[in-house]
């Protein structure tokens, strides 16, 4: 399952990711494997999305979230 | 002011890390350039307990120390080079407490580096509301460094933040957060080696950043490329590693010393806003009508002291000539420097509000929010969400809005939004546009509610719109892109907008735009004067001789005779003659020679042409007597034709043209500090200059 398949208000725990050079990106800014997220909300245009990861929210495009394979 | 020793403030963006510096530094601050590079340094002086006094540098925020952007990439240069001028002697780490795990990752880097370090826990308070516990002093032992908990908001803790700059050891005591060395150990300990590196860390990072730091040679560069071929490092991979100990540390840390509420903190608060402020129909309504607001202000509340301003330079023109004697001189400093200096003062109020309004927006959180919800739109157009914060500064004046785009990562998406920028109606094209919509648009209404001028002017501010994005379309195709586009923001939780920093950041723009485009606009206003005031060979002699026979001197009153002659030396200017060379050029746009003065010198600023059109027809008095302009260019009449020069063609044409043309040096200059390379200028001042024409020319054949 993929980060950005969730709806809003569902949560996921981060297991690995399929790019590398966007997973440094996401690390960096709290987005570990064992990480709980929880996608906090959709823009109104159906992208990107915004979720809540490590006490915080983040914000990324679909695309991105689609390199966050969860648990 | 001379420094005992150098501190440099650090921290993630969104930590608070300005308004602690605005709170140590006071009013003592100045911003500068970091050499060879645009980005804002600002440093300031802090008096110490001891009597010493700190230099601070505020360092950009960041989220790590591998840099993202221009901003960012700075950090590590100050941080690490150890022939910086700013290389500090100790560096205050800014941490909200409220969110300490990602921000604890940028301490790390930094404490690995070993350079000696304070933290100074910000926002403490937000953290006790919130309900998180911390440790404070197991946080400090487990850590190795003192740990200082503040509220720059509420202004609580910071003197003891500056005790504990004051005692601050000289020497790195903080406890090793990663074994850096695992990472890559043979690259590690032979770029050590062969670079005499003590810093297993600081050997990393080389190592990782080599090709883009400026602080070391191209010969010790390309050894580290070899050195890395040859171990096989791969930066990525390595970083990814990297990252992941640290967070493994973070999080044991973190476990021993911080007790977190399980549910989640003021961040519910938030929540409730953003589902009305990202709403998919009021998020947009709210959007535009602060959109709204916000140039019915620039434009209501600049209105009053732009007036003043204009009338206080009048008033030093006028007061200049009495006192100095006449002469060429006198023409050259009070007419030509005080002049053009005029023409930039009275866009300061403009300028500041809107930048009032933007760092409000910042300051909130609200304009995070913006950028996350146009995003979309926006990358269509080969645009980013981070592009429409320029993009509305561009309604003001595209010469801060250009130095705005700072914030975007990506290169490509960063040079589309320079390059069409300068395309949406900027405040300098509002008299003109008001000036010529007068002469020609009935000011009558229509459907009761809507006035025509009124709407004519809207229409020019959507149609500037418009031809921004398609432009943009044209560029994304066009242009290449160097790396990924991305877009992974923090959304900061929503905020008061602190009015210090709000008056800061203001006051700080403000001195940046006069000192920047003041000097281009005074240097381009000194040639001008000298082209307008001088002619070829002895016309100017023989006009006054002409004009000194009887049947002048004795038929016109002397005002009227000084106006004539006056009109009559322009035409036989350098300036005059300039425009009459182009008049065939711009004669398929309907404009004549006259027209065509004002169209060179709005090359320097657009807002140079109703001042010019007010020589050219010889109005008496300053430019800002926009009724008489006024009448008489509606009363202007083409000799060939015997009708009216300002036909509605005519109007309509030279407002395409003023949309369209790159007519402002300041413009000019701030592309090419912002790109360093003078092909992105010339560019940008061929296409809009083509397009310009092009639109002028089909806007006249379909009106005439």
């Amino acid at each position: 399952m993929k980060l950005s398949q969730l709806e809003v208000g569902e949560i996921g725990i981060v297991k690995e990711f399929t790019d590398l050079e966007m997973s440094v990106k996401l690390m960096e800014m709290g987005c570990l494997p064992g990480e709980e997220v929880t996608v906090s909300r959709i823009a109104p245009l159906g992208d990107p999305i915004a979720i809540t990861v490590a006490g915080y929210q983040l914000s990324l495009r679909k695309f991105e979230a689609s390199t966050i394979i969860l648990q | 002011m001379k420094a005992d020793i150098k501190v440099a403030l650090t921290g993630n963006p969104n930590t608070g890390k300005s308004t602690l510096f605005n709170l140590l530094t006071g009013l003592n601050q100045k911003i500068g350039n970091f050499p060879g590079v645009t980005v804002d340094k600002k440093t300031g002086y802090c008096p110490l307990p001891d009597g010493r006094v700190a230099e601070i540098i505020d360092l950009p925020g960041t989220y790590s120390l591998y840099p993202k952007s221009q901003d960012e990439s700075i950090v590590f240069s100050v941080l690490a080079d150890p022939s910086n001028p700013h290389k500090p002697d100790l560096v205050v780490v800014v941490l909200d407490a409220s969110n300490l795990k990602r921000n604890l990752l940028l301490y790390t880097q930094v404490a690995d580096l070993k350079i000696p370090v304070i933290i100074a826990l910000n926002m403490i308070d937000l953290a006790d509301k919130g309900g998180i516990s911390i440790n404070i002093d197991l946080f400090a032992k487990k850590l190795g460094v003192p740990v200082v908990p503040i509220s720059a908001r509420k202004k609580e803790g910071i003197d003891k933040l500056k005790a504990a700059i004051n005692f601050a050891n000289k020497i790195a005591l903080q406890e090793e957060s990663i074994d850096v060395e695992t990472i890559a150990p043979e690259l590690i300990g032979q770029i050590g080696r062969e670079l005499n590196l003590d810093n297993p860390y600081y050997a990393l990072q080389l190592a990782h950043q080599h090709e883009t730091i400026k602080f070391i040679s191209p010969a010790e560069s390309e050894r580290i490329e070899e050195l890395e071929k040859e171990f096989s490092f791969h930066s990525q991979k390595a970083q990814a590693a990297e990252t992941i100990a640290r967070y493994n540390f973070i999080n044991d840390l973190l476990y021993d010393t911080v007790k977190v509420p399980e549910t989640a903190r003021d961040e519910t608060a938030s929540n409730k806003i953003d589902k009305i402020l990202t709403h998919k129909v009021f998020g947009f309504i709210i959007f535009f009508s602060v959109l709204l607001f916000m140039f019915q202000s620039i434009f209501a509340w600049s209105a009053y002291p732009m007036e003043l301003i204009a009338d206080l330079f009048v008033w030093i023109q006028n007061n200049l000539h009495q006192l100095l004697p006449a002469g060429p001189l006198t023409g050259l400093l009070v007419d030509g420097v005080i002049g053009g200096l005029s023409g930039v003062m009275v866009f300061i109020p403009q300028i500041a509000i809107l930048f009032a309004f933007i760092s409000t927006l910042e300051d909130t959180g609200y304009m995070s929010r913006v950028t996350f919800m146009m995003d979309k739109l926006m990358r269509k157009v080969g645009l980013n969400g981070k592009s429409v914060v320029p993009l509305i500064g561009g309604f003001a004046c595209a010469v801060p809005s250009i130095m705005s785009t700072r914030t975007i990562e990506n290169w490509k998406d960063r040079m589309i939004t320079i390059m069409v920028t300068p395309l949406v109606t900027c405040s300098a094209r509002l008299p003109i546009y008001v000036l010529l919509i007068s002469l020609v648009v009935p000011n009558r209404n229509v459907w009761w509610l809507f006035n025509m001028q009124g709407l004519a002017l809207t229409g020019m501010y959507i149609f500037s719109l418009v031809s921004a994005i398609v432009v943009a379309f044209v560029f994304k195709l066009i242009l290449k892109g160097r790396e990924r586009g991305y877009f992974i923001m923090e959304l900061p939780v929503y905020r008061m907008p602190r009015w210090n920093n709000v008056a800061y950041s203001m006051y700080e723009r403000v001195k940046t735009f006069v000192l920047q485009a003041g000097k281009v606009i005074i240097a381009i206003s000194v040639i001008l004067w000298v082209l307008a005031s001088y002619g070829p060979g002895d016309r100017f002699k023989q006009i006054e001789q002409k004009y000194q026979q009887p049947q002048y001197m004795q038929k016109l009153k002397p005002d009227d005779l000084n106006r004539a002659i006056r009109s009559e030396k322009l035409e036989n200017s350098y300036a005059g003659v300039l425009g009459h060379v182009i008049e065939p050029v711009i004669k398929p746009l309907g404009f004549d020679w006259k027209i065509g003065i004002a169209l060179i010198t709005s090359f320097a600023a657009r807002e140079v042409f109703v001042g010019t059109m007010a020589t050219i027809y010889s109005v008496e008095g300053s430019a800002e007597k926009m009724e008489t302009v006024q009448k008489k260019m509606k009363s202007a009449v083409n000799p060939e034709t015997g009708k009216p020069v300002f036909s509605l063609a005519v109007a309509f044409s030279l407002m395409m043209f003023y949309a369209f043309a790159m007519q402002c040096a300041s413009t000019v200059a701030v592309v090419y500090r912002e790109t360093k390379n003078w092909r992105w200028p010339a560019i940008q001042f061929a296409y809009m200059g083509v397009l310009a024409y092009a639109v002028s020319l089909l806007a006249f054949n379909l009106l005439s």
